[in-house]
């Protein structure tokens, strides 16, 4: 076994981390509480190439895996919940299909800009009545004289506000047995008939933005279907399988800051004369905290290790992100409670990392459907 | 143009230096590039963009130093050299690392070389003057601006704060001054391109040089750490009083005056 990192992974580490707590972190605060998502941040890691890791060269990305990517989106996560979420979800689920689903000339027009970070990409799955239910979908897509007419309304979808292209999903049909057919279909946002707005008041990854999609006989021509018109339904359980990691991976960065930050302040924080982590019950804390981190790293780093070598990585991605998100809650929980009063406050930031936290166990398939998902791996 | 720079690992800065037995205990610390040669690397690929020409980094150091020789390769050096000291030499000073750089330049065509103020280790700030001393070529040090005009090359030094305006000529060695530049972040593209770069690694042996001629010049005696901050302590009472209990603290307890 080799748990040593490339020097590859090990540069994008340190980079990110570094760009992180510059440029990132300082703004952490403004940036839930104005729920602002910084365009700004967005265009400077675009140009360090953030936003391609896992993608060719040829269409804009930098050549790194997976493994490379979940390091980044880690180390964002680590200071801003918010930008991570925007980050993961970009990549992940804005660009990713087009990635792995798109034909030559779809990978060049659409996967490009969103590689190179000119453009960011959004996944329209979730419907008020379809989420992780993908088959209540209500969306639909008729075929008019070589156009798909796309009737239908999302909602809960990650940066579409600032989205250039949306892949939306649809009822195309029905099959011999009479279900329907869920295809992917490219939407460019600006395809009259598509409305967005972000009306949501989130609790949590205030500055990552959210928004609403109402889709009103949207015509795009009939080569913007992703992939196998038949097959839509198993091309985005693979995207969400990929999503997975990096959500995962956004939670242990959470995870880990909490972390960094608890046990900072119980080295500093003195009572009773002496510092609050000479205390048994502070220090088993931090280090049942540092234990779960870690064990989540290792199940994160797995199921990456897994996506780039090509191996079935459904199971492994689904531990990660159930362990991670949940261990991200407990860890910024024991965060709060270490920091006593302050931690409540927003300037000690590890009120923020719960609110988000809570999101990484609702967003991409609950807890719950975790579990589904990782008892069907087991032959349930 | 040939532009060199020097580039030296340090600790990380946010790393707790430990010492043991007269030595700092280095193992599994985190390293840096010295953040003032990173000014310098920075320098490097400004000027080559400017005038064209290849940026080539050299580090004396060991095998861990290829690390950091990525990184600058990632930031945009087109080639590195690691001078692998390791197997070689125990103990170095300035002397050793100057005598090791003269004969790596010395079948080198130089127009530029770059390299950090100090390192914030040793801060001895040495090698770069002692380098172009023994490569005969000017020096400037502590520099902020730096602008080449064909032959004539026009610099602003930090002097305790204030600026001097120096005019010399290539071939030229400068040390880099904070305020000189932003140092970029090596991106993605780069990262990957680094592994695909040239690498060299010298030993003293392909530097015509041995153990002997090496040898450091100073000697350490000791190496400690500076004694922990004690709390301090604050006067009360009237003021001529604590100006009285003052001075006779600072004459009797700490013996200063």
């Amino acid at each position: 076994m080799d748990f040593d990192l490339t020097k590859e992974q090990e540069m994008t580490q340190k980079m990110v981390r570094t760009f992180a707590e510059e440029v990132i972190g300082p703004r952490a605060i403004e940036i839930d509480k104005e729920a602002k998502f910084p365009e700004d941040i967005f265009k400077e890691m675009g140009k360090l190439g953030l936003l391609g890791i896992p993608f060719p060269e040829a269409y804009g990305g930098s050549g790194g895996d997976t493994l490379a990517y979940a390091l980044a989106v880690e180390e964002i996560g680590r200071v801003c919940g918010s930008t991570g979420l925007s980050y993961a979800a970009a990549v992940s689920l804005g660009a990713s299909p087009i990635y792995y689903f798109g034909t030559e000339e779809q990978k060049q027009t659409y996967l490009t800009p969103l590689a190179t970070g000119e453009a960011l990409g959004s996944f329209g799955l979730t419907e008020p009545n379809a989420g992780s239910d993908a088959g209540g979908t209500k969306t639909t897509a008729t075929l008019q004289n070589d156009e798909y007419v796309i009737n239908g309304e999302k909602c809960f979808i990650t940066n579409a506000s600032y989205a250039k292209t949306i892949i939306v999903t649809a009822v195309t049909g029905k099959d011999q047995k009479g279900k329907n057919i869920i295809s992917a279909i490219i939407v460019p946002t600006d395809t009259d008939g598509v409305k967005i707005k972000n009306e949501y008041d989130k609790m949590g990854v205030r500055g990552s933005d959210t928004a609403e999609i109402v889709l009103e006989d949207v015509r795009v021509p009939r080569e913007n279907l992703l992939g196998d018109p038949e097959k839509g339904f198993k091309q985005f359980l693979y995207t969400l399988d990929g999503g997975r990691i990096s959500i995962a991976a956004l939670a242990l960065g959470i995870a880990q800051g909490s972390l960094d930050k608890a046990l900072k302040y119980a080295k500093e924080r003195k009572q009773f004369g002496q510092s609050i982590s000479s205390f048994q019950s502070i220090q088993f804390k931090l280090a049942d905290m540092a234990m779960e981190v870690e064990l989540a790293r290792n199940i994160v780093w797995k199921a990456a290790w897994l996506k780039d070598n090509n191996r079935a990585f459904t199971k492994e991605s689904a531990f990660a992100k159930l362990y991670a998100s949940e261990t991200a809650f407990r860890t910024a929980n024991e965060a709060i409670q270490i920091h006593g009063g302050y931690g409540y406050m927003r300037e000690y930031e590890v009120e923020r990392y719960l609110r988000d936290a809570k999101l990484l166990e609702i967003g991409e398939g609950t807890s719950e459907v975790q579990r589904m998902v990782i008892a069907r791996q087991l032959g349930c | 143009m040939n532009i060199y720079v020097l580039m030296k690992k340090t600790f990380d800065t946010e790393e707790k230096i430990a010492v043991n037995n007269g030595k700092i205990e280095d193992d599994g610390a985190e390293f840096i590039i010295n953040p003032y040669d990173e000014y310098a690397m920075e320098e490097a690929i400004k000027q080559r963009e400017e005038h064209g020409g290849e940026v080539t980094v050299v580090t004396v150091g060991n095998e861990d130093s290829e690390k950091q020789l990525r990184t600058a390769l990632a930031m945009g050096a087109d080639k590195a050299v690691l001078i692998n000291i390791e197997e070689d030499v125990e103990e170095t000073d300035q002397f050793t690392t100057v005598k090791i750089l003269e004969a790596f330049f010395d079948d080198k065509d130089v127009d530029l070389i770059l390299a950090g103020n100090v390192a914030i280790d040793q801060a001895s700030g040495q090698v770069g003057p002692r380098l172009a001393e023994r490569l005969n070529i000017p020096y400037v040090t502590t520099i902020t601006d730096l602008q080449i005009k064909g032959e004539t090359v026009e610099i602003e030094r930090d002097v305790e704060g204030d600026i001097e305006k120096v005019e010399t000529t290539l071939p030229l060695l400068v040390t880099c001054q904070q305020g000189l530049n932003e140092p970029r972040y090596p991106s993605l593209p780069g990262i990957m391109k680094a592994k695909k770069k040239p690498l060299e690694e010298l030993e003293l042996d392909d530097l015509d040089l041995e153990e002997e001629d090496v040898e450091p010049k100073t000697k350490t005696i000791d190496v400690f750490l500076p004694p922990e901050k004690e709390a301090g302590r604050v006067l009360e009472g009237e003021l001529d009083d604590q100006v009285k209990e003052l001075v006779s603290l600072l004459n009797k307890e700490s013996k200063v005056i």
